[in-house]
């Protein structure tokens, strides 16, 4: 025997997915304080930061280019 | 006729020296930009260790736009050069940097090792211990 619907069916009461909207709530929580309370805080120095980029050239290749150099201060004085 | 030879010759000579002299180009100072040598003057751009002028502390724009142009034009030089004598751009530009701070002219900024900008003086500038 069939039985006898009146109305069409509904979704249950009970929602299940409540847990999980919990839990992600709670983790959201959790990570705006954890935001929050872990800035991090930079000051910008003052002086330029120097980068030490020349420790590779070596005093050789130096001295060798040095009566180049000097050629290229009297060729091109307006860039200098 | 031998003397006359001579003298002619020394003659020629002594022209050929002066048609050079006229001709080449007058020292560095004449060539700068009278914007540029005025701002090395008042301390307001420096010859830094890598080979390039740095603008000291704040600066107008003026002097900042000065400094960026120079230094474009400085680096596709050492570029070249550097080609020519088979090294790197940045071993080129060092050099060169050791040369420039030695020739600057006491009043003028200069970057010393420690990176500090230091005004030279009368005596010798503070120098990379690697620079000729």
């Amino acid at each position: 025997m069939r039985s006898a619907n009146l109305t069409k069916s509904v979704r249950t009461a009970h929602k299940p997915d409540m847990g999980k909207r919990r839990v992600t709530a709670g983790t959201m929580a959790i990570l705006g304080s954890a935001l929050a309370a872990g800035c991090i805080t930079v000051d910008a120095p003052n002086e330029p930061i120097v980068i030490e980029l020349n420790i590779n050239i070596t005093q050789e290749v130096i001295y060798r280019l040095a009566g180049d150099v000097r050629e290229n201060i009297d060729e091109n004085p307006e860039i200098f | 006729m031998a003397r006359n030879v001579t003298r002619t010759f020394g003659q020629a000579l002594l022209g050929g020296l002066l048609a050079i002299s006229l001709a080449l180009p007058s020292p560095a100072m004449a060539q700068r930009d009278p914007a540029y040598q005025e701002a090395r003057k008042a301390g307001q751009v420096g010859e830094k260790m890598d080979g390039y002028l740095g603008v000291v502390g704040s600066q107008p724009a003026s002097i900042q736009a000065l400094v960026a142009d120079l230094n474009i034009k400085r680096r596709a030089n050492y570029a070249e050069r550097a080609q020519g004598q088979r090294a790197t751009l940045q071993e080129y530009a060092f050099a060169q940097g050791c040369i420039l701070i030695s020739r600057t002219e006491p009043g003028e900024k200069y970057q010393a090792p420690d990176g500090s900008w230091q005004t030279r003086g009368a005596g010798a500038p503070q120098r990379d211990p690697r620079c000729p």
